[in-house]
């Protein structure tokens, strides 16, 4: 039988003399295999980070030195022919406007349903509900490439048609007739997407918001909008942000359901509800395929760039956190 | 500015569970009464139903009528978010928002209540309410500073000078000094004794002390058995209360025999 070298103590009794040497001695084998864990998989995930930034970053500088356009601003994604030339303009540009009409459309949504949820439904109705949103979570995104593909699509022409008829003017809202398969749908889609995510982690912060914030602000003539704006919404801001930042991300590196919806393209339309464009992880997956060697490290290039991007937000998230940390609840 | 409350037949529940029963007394104002008895009593249930409070906890529901002046707050028609503001209410455990800089959390109510003020006269309120709150002299140089940052005593002086920035007409206390360090507990005190002189003020206190100290009338409140409602058993001046309450119970309870 093992026996502790430390001698046992009574309870209550004075505790004995500390001695470095003996304290050293005295970690258990199980605190050791814990550690040794912990430890391993602490090192473990750096290595794993280590390991595909390099292969990011030395496949995509080979496929840098032979690129024979402006890799950030062709137009053009010619890395099979000869000479190869490739650019990531209208990549960069499809990921960030689809991704950011689908935080405009998801966000609010998403804090309203959440609010709901949590401060105004009967509980009769917030369990279920909760369960409905989760349960978006669980589609699986080709699913939702089929639904936009073969639902969303035909149905958003009189969506358009009305968005040209009101908001037409300003160019960026213009359509004329055409399938429906442009970057504002792939927002759509993906709101529709990044929605559970958002809600869902909104939801968690905004019900822990402190019983006794909302009196304070119920005992001082708040209606319940008012409570909202005053403790429930600052309170749960930081968790908003990183919900939204989940949700960005999830929105930026969509690849099955923004492939299956849209006609890809390398041009930039004048207006958001044009066919075509294109996304990062939308381009990789079309062109894996029919790519030699040099093709696919240029892909990889660009799957370095939406790494990086990704990266860029996720440190953005953070900092807007942080600057208002000393207000943290 | 300070009004008198009347409280007839007054009970009130927790869905079917039965939480005080039949209290009626009439506090006057500008006066200090304070509301003691052993936890459960449904002291603090009786403090939250004269603002309306009670009824936010799910399943609160109240009969009765507490006038204030001449107007039932349990009227048909009768806004809670009205009455709120005009019966202010300071909490067990100090809370101010803690997203929101000193300044902000005095002008919290102010802002809600449809002013819209010029900064000069919000910078007039902010200091005046925190003179009356006897914070002023600690905080004005870091009034822009989150209030969470404060110490206890001082968060609790600061909830004190969010509620009678509202100017309200009667203050409610709901063991405010429970999680505070005597010498804060002394600050609040005085405090209540300066405050008294503009509002009308009930405290609930676990602390007979405090009741003896700060108060100008008592209730005790007491309850038969565990299930049973609360009830109100005897309401005189402090005085009397602890030198010879005309209820047995009352005796017992402050002289420490109780249960």
């Amino acid at each position: 039988m093992d026996i502790s070298p430390a001698p046992a103590t009574a309870p209550g009794a004075p505790a004995p003399e500390p001695d470095p040497a003996r304290a050293k001695n005295a970690t258990r084998p199980g605190d050791r295999v814990f550690l040794a864990l912990s430890r391993g998989s602490g090192i473990l995930l750096l290595v794993i980070m280590a390991a595909i930034a390099v292969f990011l970053t030395v496949r995509a500088a080979n496929a840098l030195s032979h690129d024979e356009g402006n890799f950030f601003t062709t137009f053009e994604w010619s890395a099979n022919a000869t000479p190869p030339v490739f650019g990531i303009a209208v990549l960069a540009f499809g990921t960030v406007v689809s991704s950011l009409i689908a935080m405009a459309i998801a966000v609010p949504v998403a804090i309203g349903i959440a609010l709901f949820i949590t401060h105004y439904a009967p509980r009769k109705l917030a369990t279920p509900l909760s369960y409905v949103i989760d349960l978006l979570a669980a589609v699986p995104s080709i699913v939702y490439g089929l639904w936009g593909a073969l639902f969303l699509v035909p149905h958003l022409k009189d969506l358009y048609a009305w968005l040209n008829d009101w908001f037409g003017w300003t160019g960026i809202l213009e359509y004329h007739d055409g399938a429906p398969r442009s970057l504002f749908t792939i927002g759509i889609l993906l709101a529709i997407m990044i929605l559970p995510i958002v809600t869902s982690v909104s939801r968690e912060v905004f019900r822990q918001t402190p019983r006794m914030n909302e009196e304070a602000a119920l005992a001082l003539g708040a209606t319940r909008w008012e409570v909202i704006r005053m403790a429930v919404l600052p309170f749960g801001r930081s968790g908003v942000i990183s919900a939204s930042m989940l949700g960005l991300g999830r929105a930026l590196g969509e690849t099955m359901a923004v492939a299956t919806v849209l006609s890809p393209s390398f041009e930039i339309g004048k207006s958001l509800l044009d066919p075509g464009g294109g996304t990062f992880a939308q381009n990789i997956a079309s062109s894996f395929k029919e790519s030699g060697e040099l093709g696919k490290d240029a892909l990889i290039a660009s799957g370095l760039v939406l790494f990086v991007l990704t990266l860029l937000v996720n440190g953005a998230a953070r900092m807007i956190i942080a600057r208002r940390k000393e207000y943290a609840a | 500015m300070a009004k008198r409350i009347d409280v007839s037949g007054l009970t009130a529940y927790y869905g079917s569970h039965k939480a005080i029963e039949d209290i009626s007394m009439t506090v006057e104002p500008r006066s200090v009464t304070a509301f003691i008895g052993p936890s459960g009593c449904g002291k603090s249930t009786f403090l939250r139903t004269l603002n309306r409070m009670h009824e936010v906890t799910p399943g609160g529901r109240v009969e009765g009528k507490v006038l204030l002046d001449d107007e039932n707050l349990y009227g048909a028609g009768v806004d809670p978010v009205s009455v709120r503001r005009t019966v202010g209410m300071v909490f067990q455990r100090p809370n101010p928002f803690p997203t929101m800089s000193i300044y902000e959390n005095v002008v919290a109510g102010v802002r809600l209540n449809g002013g819209r003020l010029r900064k000069a006269d919000l910078d007039a309120l902010v200091e005046r309410s925190l003179q009356g709150a006897n914070l002023w002299k600690e905080v004005k140089d870091r009034l822009d500073k989150p209030g969470a940052g404060l110490s206890g005593g001082q968060q609790q002086r600061l909830c004190i000078a969010r509620a009678i920035a509202v100017e309200p007409q009667v203050l409610l206390m709901d063991e405010p000094c429970s999680a505070l360090d005597p010498i804060s507990t002394l600050a609040i005190e005085d405090l209540i004794g300066e405050l008294k002189e503009r509002f009308t003020i009930v405290i609930v206190t676990h602390n007979m002390q405090q009741a003896a100290r700060v108060s100008d009338r008592t209730a005790f409140f007491n309850l038969a058995g565990v299930g049973q409602p609360g009830k109100l058993v005897e309401i005189d001046d402090t005085q009397r209360i602890f030198s010879n309450p005309s209820v047995q119970a009352t005796e017992d309870y402050i002289s420490g025999r109780f249960g």
